[in-house]
């Protein structure tokens, strides 16, 4: 049904109808919303049956949801930033173990200094956890993307993660088709769990292992999150046949067929990115878009085929390496090795910095004359870091350093651009 | 597509104005999205939210930097923030208050508009009225309807409605019924006005 609905509103109803049995979570902003009204769904009793647990961190939530998944009910959780960090070991854990959680990440900024607003440092801080990570583009796919990963995750006993751009997309107000019961029902299949604690059947769960079996145990978890580059698809393809819409996937493309120049990006933004595309397109620019949905497992070979036409790759990221560069760059540098191709990387977005269609553009025509630097931070006020610079320099005692830029900058609130 | 920035102060339902302004073009079967300006909020705190409308799927998630309209429920923000920023001389601008612009001292800056499109609204005294609350949020959804003719009185209704169940919706209608009502005479007068 067609609604026009709070980001948050329609992932908490999505999720509602893949009835999960145990909610456990810890507000943290921006992801409250969702879990606020799975809440009061289960409150009322609109949720049935199903156990929302108050916990007193994120660490007990991850661990709650361990603890559910491990004995066969289907779990949920979302949390943001440093939520995540909080309960890192338990995310590892919930990999490791192969235990099917699906849990929604309202992407946000991680401190020092503290920030409430979007960029993705928390989703590639735990890139590597073994968690599958799917990025929302908008708040059609997130809610989607939420149904598709309960099955995916079940059948793969491995835990996914749902990222979507926090504030930008959980409390944006916009339409959203929002499927009925009976249709995930058909799609989402009964939880059958592979491996389950239950006193008839004991089994033990996360014992020792050492080094005579830690590396095949890892392999497998390497193997398993192949078969989903396998899965997703398949998923995606059923889900359209389901559900009437395409949604998910591995990659999502537009007008890369003849373009000499194609824009890598996760999430929101691809949405400004399109129009950026579409306004050099009309300028006589051939640019594109490849939007990754699967972040991990990273689709290697559909990322080369999309890429494998272009002259010159442009990697938009809302989080960089720090000492390094572009970290979702690194993963399109190694799909694309043999293409032939320049890479290019823009930082952007970072701490919830508005990421503009008009600096987009300028930087994509800049890109077409080869004119755009190897790593370049869209927007960044050089002449604020000089003055931080120069008084580091000259001074020993210059004072914490985002507290020294604020007051240059005369900050008294935080400004909408 | 036509887009709105709303400028206010935490607790006067800013977010909420968007929100409902998007659901009454949802309901007119257009395209639309709102959103806050993401801050910590708090009463009392200088708040911002957007809401784009478009008869097309919206893809772009950047801020309103460019409005076609502003709507400013609180009138001792003109001199505080930067409410004016990337307006054009083609833009609508809607400020709840019961003074004129040469009284809130933007008599000079208003000469700079189409002065049909610039317009003040006594929101808050209609709140008052038909609400027994200080809240101009729907009341100038009112107004805005009157003043752009982007969205029909009756898809605010409908939204109002819907975002506030039973009586209280009621009232938020009858005031924002009533500031269309003056905001309709304010611009007929100007016409008069011209044509005299």
């Amino acid at each position: 049904m067609l609604r026009q609905i709070e980001g948050s509103r329609a992932v908490a109803e999505t999720v509602a109808l893949c009835r999960p049995e145990v909610v456990c979570a810890y507000p943290i902003s921006p992801q409250t919303h969702i879990i606020e009204a799975i809440g009061v769904m289960v409150a009322s009793g609109a949720l049935a049956p199903c156990e929302f647990i108050n916990v007193e961190s994120e660490f007990a939530a991850m661990s709650v949801s361990i603890g559910a998944s491990a004995a066969g009910a289907r779990a949920y959780t979302a949390t943001a930033s440093q939520g995540l960090l909080f309960m890192i070991e338990a995310v590892y854990n919930a990999a490791g173990l192969g235990l099917p959680i699906v849990m929604t990440l309202a992407n946000r900024a991680i401190g020092a200094p503290i920030n409430i607003w979007n960029d993705h440092s928390d989703a590639m801080a735990v890139r590597d956890a073994g968690w599958i990570q799917l990025f929302a583009e908008t708040n059609q796919e997130a809610a989607d993307l939420h149904v598709l990963a309960f099955r995916l995750a079940e059948e793969l006993s491995l835990p996914v993660m749902v990222c979507m751009d926090g504030f930008i997309l959980t409390h944006a107000v916009e339409r959203v088709d929002l499927p009925d019961q009976a249709q995930v029902d058909a799609y989402l299949p009964p939880y059958e769990p592979r491996q389950v604690l239950e006193p008839d059947d004991p089994v033990s769960i996360g014992a020792m292992v050492g080094p005579e079996a830690f590396e095949e145990v890892r392999y497998l978890a390497h193997l398993r999150q192949l078969d989903a580059l396998e899965r997703i698809p398949a998923l995606a393809t059923a889900f359209e046949e389901a559900f009437g819409r395409p949604s998910g996937g591995l990659v999502s493309p537009y007008r890369i067929e003849d373009a000499d120049i194609v824009i890598v990006a996760l999430g929101s933004v691809l949405g400004t990115i399109k129009d950026a595309v579409d306004a050099r397109r009309d300028a006589g620019d051939r640019v594109g878009v490849l939007g990754i949905t699967a972040f991990r497992p990273f689709p290697n070979d559909a990322v080369r085929e999309a890429l494998s036409r272009a002259r010159s790759v442009v990697v938009v990221e809302k989080a960089f390496s720090i000492g390094f560069g572009g970290v979702l760059s690194t993963d399109v540098a190694m799909a694309s090795h043999d293409t032939g191709c320049t890479l290019r990387t823009i930082v952007c977005g970072l701490g919830g910095r508005p990421i503009t269609s008009r600096s987009l553009e300028q930087a994509f025509a800049a890109a077409a004359l080869d004119e755009l630097d190897s790593l370049t931070f869209l927007d960044l006020d050089h002449e604020i870091v000089e003055r931080e610079r120069t008084r580091m320099t000259t001074t020993r005692r210059s004072g914490p350093s985002a507290e020294n830029i604020l007051r240059d900058l005369g900050t008294v609130a935080s400004r909408i651009d | 597509m036509f887009q709105v920035r709303i400028h206010g102060r935490g607790g006067q339902g800013v977010v909420a104005a968007a929100e409902i302004l998007s659901m009454a073009a949802f309901a007119e079967g257009r395209h639309a999205q709102a959103f806050p300006s993401f801050g910590s909020e708090r009463m009392g705190a200088p708040v911002v939210s957007f809401c784009r409308i478009d008869d097309r799927p919206i893809r772009t998630h950047e801020p309103v930097m460019e409005p076609d309209a502003l709507v400013i429920q609180d009138v001792t923000l003109i001199h505080q923030v930067e409410l004016f920023a990337g307006l054009s001389a083609d833009a609508y601008v809607l400020i709840n208050t019961s003074r004129s612009f040469d009284e809130l001292g933007l008599g000079e800056f208003a000469r700079r508009f189409h002065r049909d499109r610039l317009l003040t609204c006594p929101a808050t005294e209609l709140a008052l009225e038909h609400l027994g609350r200080p809240l101009p949020n729907a009341v100038l959804l009112g107004g805005f309807a009157a003043l752009t003719g982007q969205i029909t009185l009756d898809a605010i209704g409908t939204a109002v409605r819907e975002r506030f169940p039973g009586a209280v919706g009621d009232r938020n209608m009858a005031a924002a019924a009533a500031a269309f009502r003056f905001v309709t005479l304010e611009e007929e007068e100007m016409v008069h006005a011209s044509t005299d």
